[in-house]
């Protein structure tokens, strides 16, 4: 199969609505074959490559940080950065710049970047394919 | 003709919009074009037998691809699916970007 570009614009912010699993699902898969992929967070998803998200433990459930193993979704996006790399594919994740201003989340997992809906236009143009993911 | 994939997240239990996709996906059918429906997350809960579930089986007998999440199933508790209905990894939707079909999610 040949090397494809996809781009994928997400609008979910973290930890609240199913779509992400969803989505985290088929980068992955994505990721595995080494295409090129795009990611445009927007409004919400502009949180999930977030730094200072903190895995925590499950006090109710008796277990520390280590047993609850709680997924973070700056781990996520690190994860798909490494897998596309190992892959030979290239991930381009942008996180809006407004969205992230007004969210006080510019701190980013290294391998992710500022931009603006410009990059998504951009992303289009040059994918071969293109999903966008909204908000419910 | 062109080739579809719409993506359906949502339970039709919970929400009536996704009669109106149902009908964009037997209107594409209808019009000559190869139309993929894939079903994700709670949107699975029609591919059970249920009162809810024989409009997908028509869209299935209209010709239109009826897909539920292999995951989302599991997830729920979900192995026997209607007529029409079949089980299908996330890898399809992935296939079906690469191929180029136009994809929209709802």
């Amino acid at each position: 199969m040949s090397k494809k570009a996809l781009t994928v614009a997400l609008m979910d912010p973290p930890y609240e609505s199913e779509n992400l699993t969803t989505a985290f699902r088929i980068l992955d898969v994505a990721a595995r074959r080494g295409y090129d992929i795009n990611v445009f967070a927007y409004e919400g998803a502009s949180g999930l490559a977030f730094t200072r998200q903190m895995p925590h433990p499950n006090p109710v459930h008796g277990k520390n940080v280590a047993e609850e193993n709680h997924p973070t979704t700056k781990d996520q996006v690190a994860a798909l950065l490494a897998e596309t790399e190992k892959n030979g594919g290239k991930l381009d994740w942008v996180n809006c710049g407004m969205c992230v201003d007004e969210r006080g989340v510019g701190e980013f997992v290294p391998g992710t970047r500022r931009g603006s809906p410009a990059d998504f236009h951009a992303f289009v143009e040059a994918s071969d394919n293109v999903l966008v993911i909204p908000t419910k | 003709m062109a080739q579809y994939l719409l993506i359906e997240s949502r339970d039709p239990f919970e929400s009536n919009d996704v009669t109106y996709y149902y009908d964009l996906a037997k209107g594409l059918a209808d019009g000559g074009n190869e139309v993929t429906l894939f079903l994700a997350q709670n949107a699975v809960l029609a591919a059970r037998p249920s009162a809810r579930s024989a409009a997908l089986s028509a869209l299935a007998r209209g010709g239109v691809k009826v897909l539920a999440d292999d995951f989302s199933l599991r997830e729920r508790g979900i192995s026997k699916l209607v007529e029409g209905v079949a089980a299908a990894p996330i890898d399809t939707v992935v296939d079906c970007l690469a191929a180029g079909h136009k994809t929209l999610w709802h």
